[in-house]
């Protein structure tokens, strides 16, 4: 191996290493048993996840996250699904130029986003509502689910609808026994990505979420800008622990994608 | 439908049409009440208050100094991260698509783990690390290397490192993509006509990795344009980015008019950028849907 060769695979190393030290080094200082962080800790315990899981505003929080997760994954999904479908079908310019209006949550600042929910939200009641993080975090979801639906559909041959109708079987059939199957993989990963997005948001909630209905994160980045509470490190290693084995399905759930792709051609 | 007069055919074709909108509208709505009107909404307020048009809240922008400094602040800081992610984020994708799959694979995990990570508790782990009292110091101190503890965060530097752990691999996954549709035979053919390493990679392989470098780049700028939750956190008061303007304005002064007009020129710069980009590639390169 050549000088060159080696010095870029060793910058390579240090930058990757550079990614996930961070990530790695919240677990130790998650069991650590000292108040202050020091690391390696003093000390080691389980009093953060105790504090963690014995606190009932914590567990609250997290109720109201994961329903929200949930809840605006699956209704990002079925409309970034049919939008997706819808897309990728016409032949109508003035339909396909909506497309990126479909993107557009990806692009407008978040907090500009987050000030504009509140406006609505306002005039129509549903500040520190359940009802309202859910529709916003449905909003924020839906680009991923667009984009990873229509990227599966691209590989799909359309002209297979048109034989599963030709003989005989409705558009809503034909979409559920012979469409949905083989875009499978692609509608999966959108659902993760907009459940992941979903938990993670935190800005639009910190301005429309309050009271009983108070999403984890806006709890989590009012206790680190406050103090730093030892308690976000047993949140944040449980989070990545999380993170990590969607990861992991979403990587098995690319190589079958690639598996059925290699059996269809 | 091979025989079908032309008067079917168009009916059908409308029916289609109305299908595909139907299908399209439960999406389309969302954005719409939720985005799209608020974002108006919000261009309005800036310049009509208690009932009368005005520009006040756009002259601001003129006399007012945090105005100034904060949006340059932005812009600088945008334009840092965007040139490191470059230097960290290139050597990576070209390692990445170059090498067996097994080890691309390992190597995209990496990127993708804090990805996946939330931003809070990105957000913390480099408070451990970096504080004054945080591991790096102490490491340094430790080790004799240093005396007095180095301020590494609460300030640009703790901002600026963060955000490109963020949005590193909004950089390697465009260049991955476009480097992995490069044939090898292309750089082959170039050695065996007898380019040294380095003049095929800058005559070949560079300018063929563009357009996932520029999709790469303007995502970077555009994302740290807006960043909030970052310099909010690990800024400590000294780093000041448009968007704590924007929710300060609200937040403490209660300040809509001014919130406003900051929210509209910041989405002109956005809108800009992505204009000017797409000058280069088309959009749909840029947001990863071509």
């Amino acid at each position: 191996m050549s000088l060159s060769k080696v010095l870029l695979y060793g910058f390579v190393v240090l930058i990757l290493a550079w990614l996930i030290i961070p990530v790695l080094i919240i677990l130790p200082m998650s069991f650590s048993g000292a108040r202050f962080l020091a690391f390696p800790p003093p000390s080691w315990s389980l009093r953060w996840y105790e504090s963690y899981l014995g606190g009932a505003a914590w567990m609250q929080a997290t109720r109201v996250s994961l329903i929200v997760g949930v809840c605006s994954a699956v209704i990002a999904t079925i409309f970034g699904t049919a939008a997706a479908y819808a897309l990728n079908l016409t032949q109508s310019r003035l339909v396909r130029s909506l497309q990126a209006l479909l993107l557009l949550p990806l692009i407008v600042p978040i907090v500009i986003t987050a000030v504009g929910v509140f406006l609505v939200y306002a005039q129509v009641g549903l500040l520190a509502s359940m009802t309202g993080l859910i529709l916003a975090n449905v909003m924020l979801g839906l680009p991923y689910v667009v984009t990873s639906v229509l990227v599966g559909l691209r590989k799909f041959d359309p002209t297979q609808e048109m034989v599963s109708r030709s003989l005989g079987m409705n558009r809503w059939r034909t979409f559920f026994a012979v469409t949905l199957p083989q875009i499978r993989p692609s509608v999966i990963s959108g659902l993760l990505f907009a459940f992941i997005s979903a938990i993670d948001e935190t800005v639009v909630s910190l301005f429309i979420s309050g009271g009983e209905y108070q999403t984890l994160t806006k709890r989590m980045f009012t206790a680190l800008r406050d103090e730093i509470d030892p308690t976000i490190a047993s949140i944040s290693s449980l989070l990545t622990t999380i993170s990590f084995i969607l990861l992991m399905l979403a990587a098995l759930n690319a190589r079958n994608a690639d598996r059925s792709q290699g059996r269809a051609t | 439908m091979t025989k079908s007069t032309r008067n079917p055919s168009e009916l059908h074709e409308r029916r289609e049409q109305r299908l595909m909108l139907l299908l399209l509208a439960p999406a389309l709505l969302v954005i719409i009440i939720l985005l799209v009107l608020p974002l108006l909404w919000l261009a309005w307020q800036s310049i009509w208050q208690d009932g009368r048009f005005t520009l006040a809240h756009y002259e601001r922008f003129l006399t007012d100094s945090v105005y100034w400094a904060t949006f340059l602040q932005t812009f600088r800081i945008a334009a840092i991260v965007t040139l490191l992610t470059v230097v960290l984020g290139y050597p990576v994708a070209y390692v990445a698509a170059g090498a067996p799959q097994r080890w691309s694979i390992l190597i995209l995990t990496m990127v993708l783990l804090p990805f996946w990570t939330s931003v809070l508790v990105r957000a913390y782990a480099w408070l451990i690390l970096l504080q004054r009292n945080g591991i790096i110091n102490s490491a340094l101190t430790g080790s004799g290397l240093i005396d007095t503890p180095l301020r590494l965060v609460n300030n640009e530097f703790g901002t600026v490192m963060a955000t490109i752990h963020i949005l590193l691999p909004f950089m390697v996954l465009p260049l991955y993509a476009t480097m992995k549709k490069i044939p090898g035979e292309l750089t082959m053919a170039g050695a065996s006509l007898g380019g040294s390493p380095m003049h095929v990679f800058l005559r070949v392989f560079l300018p063929l990795s563009l357009p996932g470098l520029i999709a790469g780049m303007v995502l970077v700028f555009v994302l740290t344009l807006g960043f909030y939750i970052t310099p909010e956190l690990l800024g400590g008061g000294r780093t000041y980015m448009v968007s704590m303007l924007v929710s300060r304005n609200i937040e403490v002064y209660n300040e809509w008019g001014a919130a406003s007009s900051i929210s509209v020129v910041l989405m002109i710069c956005v809108f800009l950028v992505f204009r000017l980009a797409s000058l280069l590639i088309p959009f749909e390169r840029i947001m990863g849907t071509r």
